[in-house]
């Protein structure tokens, strides 16, 4: 069996599949992979199914050894990979993979052939790292078995692929309060805070004026745009609370769940309004490429 | 009952718009007859609504509402089950409960009667949620209802009671908080080995026994 040595972790280096779905009610949030596009792109091109456990980095990357040769695919954020993205790659035994800092993008995901062999918890190898439910983030020493879950032969390199690092434009459809709400949140450019993680993308700029009256709690969807009394906006990601009193006038929309995940820091959004139609016909468009795989 | 979208992969069943043990029964029914129908993967149950987030490949909008529609007609009848019934002790005041003072002071009752009535109540889990699984707790007494404080504390320990306006909650982990504290509870209310790791479920019924310090 190869295993995999963690020699440094990095700032934030955790497995991760498409979530822990199922437990809401219980009031733990899905988690999953922060840019679920990347994650499930170095699956299918490693030639696994496209949920096998997958190691997520964030803005600094870690070192891995490898005991036994093995194919891997790096996706996402370039994190000064020491191989080429987006394409399953050789390595021989005993080979060193060392990232590095971030040239674009916050997040990338090392997919091994096989799949990471990590004890599912509640059906899912994702860590929630507010709650501790399915591990913690991974620390120098650390050992992780490699599966032999693949599905196919890796596949060849991804063609076609359009950045979507750096921030820009967030697709949004209506949120449940949409009507409290004026058209304040379309007219803005807004800035990603430091204060940013896998609960929420904290953003800063002219203040969303505070709807009239409370509301009583709610559940909340991943994407929600939250407006908190200072009316900066706060976007609901993969750990975020189940449930909550905050207005939302928007919703970011699937297809863009993957931008949400390569923000960082000082990066600049817009938000645009689109429909529901649209939307599901964008999350169809991205199927069809993953697919094409 | 409304359906209305709340994005491209979820909707909102609402039942109502108060706080009220109807709306609870009719959130709780919901959130059983949905548990485990294929497409659908989370249920988040509020005070009076349902957030259902569906998996978009498999399912748009109508199809999910439709496939909603019929489980809760199949489910319509269902006895709601015997709730469980969980004894919480409590640590009342002093370093455990640094707000009893302060809400002794707003009531205009000793910190002994707010202990007293705060324990004599039969309270019942509204539902879990926030960010940490935190009961939102119906029952308490209207005359123990107290503020917020203004400037929520940046680090509340886990298992502290405490009271947020009309309702109380007790926080399973450390986490930031506004409510106001005035015990702790010894009892581990989050174990992260159990399935679920919340103690707490919705439509559980809690009662809060209070222990001496030297039993925390």
């Amino acid at each position: 069996m190869n295993r995999v040595h963690v020699a440094l972790p990095g700032f934030l280096t955790t497995v991760q599949d498409p979530g822990r779905f199922g437990w809401a009610h219980y009031g733990i949030s899905a988690s999953g992979a922060a840019d679920p596009f990347a994650f499930r792109a170095a699956n299918l091109l490693a030639g696994n199914a496209g949920n096998a456990p997958a190691l997520e980095m964030t803005l600094v990357g870690g070192e891995f050894v490898f005991e036994q040769a093995a194919t891997v695919v790096v996706a996402g954020a370039d994190l000064a990979s020491p191989v080429p993205l987006w394409q399953p790659v050789e390595i021989a035994a005993g080979a060193v993979l060392r990232f590095g800092a971030a040239r674009a993008g916050a997040r990338c995901y090392l997919a091994v052939r096989g799949g990471f062999d990590v004890p599912l918890v509640m059906g899912s190898a994702s860590v929630h790292v507010m709650t501790g439910v399915g591990g913690r983030p991974l620390r120098k020493g650390d050992v992780l078995a490699v599966g032999d879950a693949a599905v196919r032969r890796p596949r060849p390199p991804a063609r076609g692929l359009e950045q979507y690092w750096g921030g820009g434009e967030l697709r949004v459809t209506e949120g449940p309060q949409a009507r409290l709400f004026g058209e304040e949140l379309y007219a803005a450019e807004y800035t990603v805070r430091e204060e940013s993680n896998r609960m929420g993308i904290r953003l800063q700029g002219p203040a969303l004026p505070a709807p009239p009256g409370g509301m009583i709690s709610e559940g909340v969807a991943l994407g929600a745009v939250q407006a908190p009394p200072d009316g900066q906006p706060i976007v609901l990601f993969v750990e975020h609370q189940t449930s909550g009193g905050y207005p939302k006038p928007a919703n970011v929309v699937s297809a863009d769940f993957r931008l949400l995940g390569q923000l960082r820091p000082r990066d600049r959004v817009r938000f645009r309004r689109i429909t529901m139609e649209s939307a599901e016909v964008l999350l169809r468009e991205q199927e069809r490429w993953l697919l094409r795989l | 009952m409304i359906i209305r979208p709340a994005s491209d992969r979820a909707l909102y069943l609402v039942f109502g718009e108060e706080i009220s043990p109807a709306m609870h029964a009719a959130v709780g029914r919901a959130t059983r007859a949905l548990e485990g129908v294929r497409g659908l993967r989370n249920l988040h149950p509020g005070y009076a609504s349902v957030l259902v987030d569906f998996d978009p490949s498999l399912l748009t909008h109508a199809a999910a509402e439709a496939l909603i529609r019929e489980a809760l007609d199949r489910h319509a009848g269902d006895p709601a089950p015997e709730p469980r019934q969980v004894e919480i002790p409590v640590v009342y005041g002093g370093e455990h409960g640094p707000d009893l003072g302060d809400v002794a002071r707003h009531t205009g009752l000793s910190e002994r009667d707010v202990v007293e009535r705060h324990a004599a109540a039969e309270y019942f889990v509204y539902f879990v949620g926030f960010s940490t699984c935190f009961p939102y707790l119906g029952g308490l007494p209207a005359e123990l209802a107290t503020p917020r404080l203004a400037a929520p504390r940046k680090q509340v320990p886990a298992g502290s009671v405490a009271i947020g306006g009309a309702q109380a909650g007790v926080y399973p982990l450390a986490s930031p908080g506004g409510w106001r504290l005035i015990g702790r509870t010894p009892l581990s209310l989050f174990d992260s080995a159990a399935t679920p790791p919340p103690r707490l479920r919705m439509g559980d019924r809690v009662r809060f026994l209070p222990i001496p310090e030297a039993r925390f």
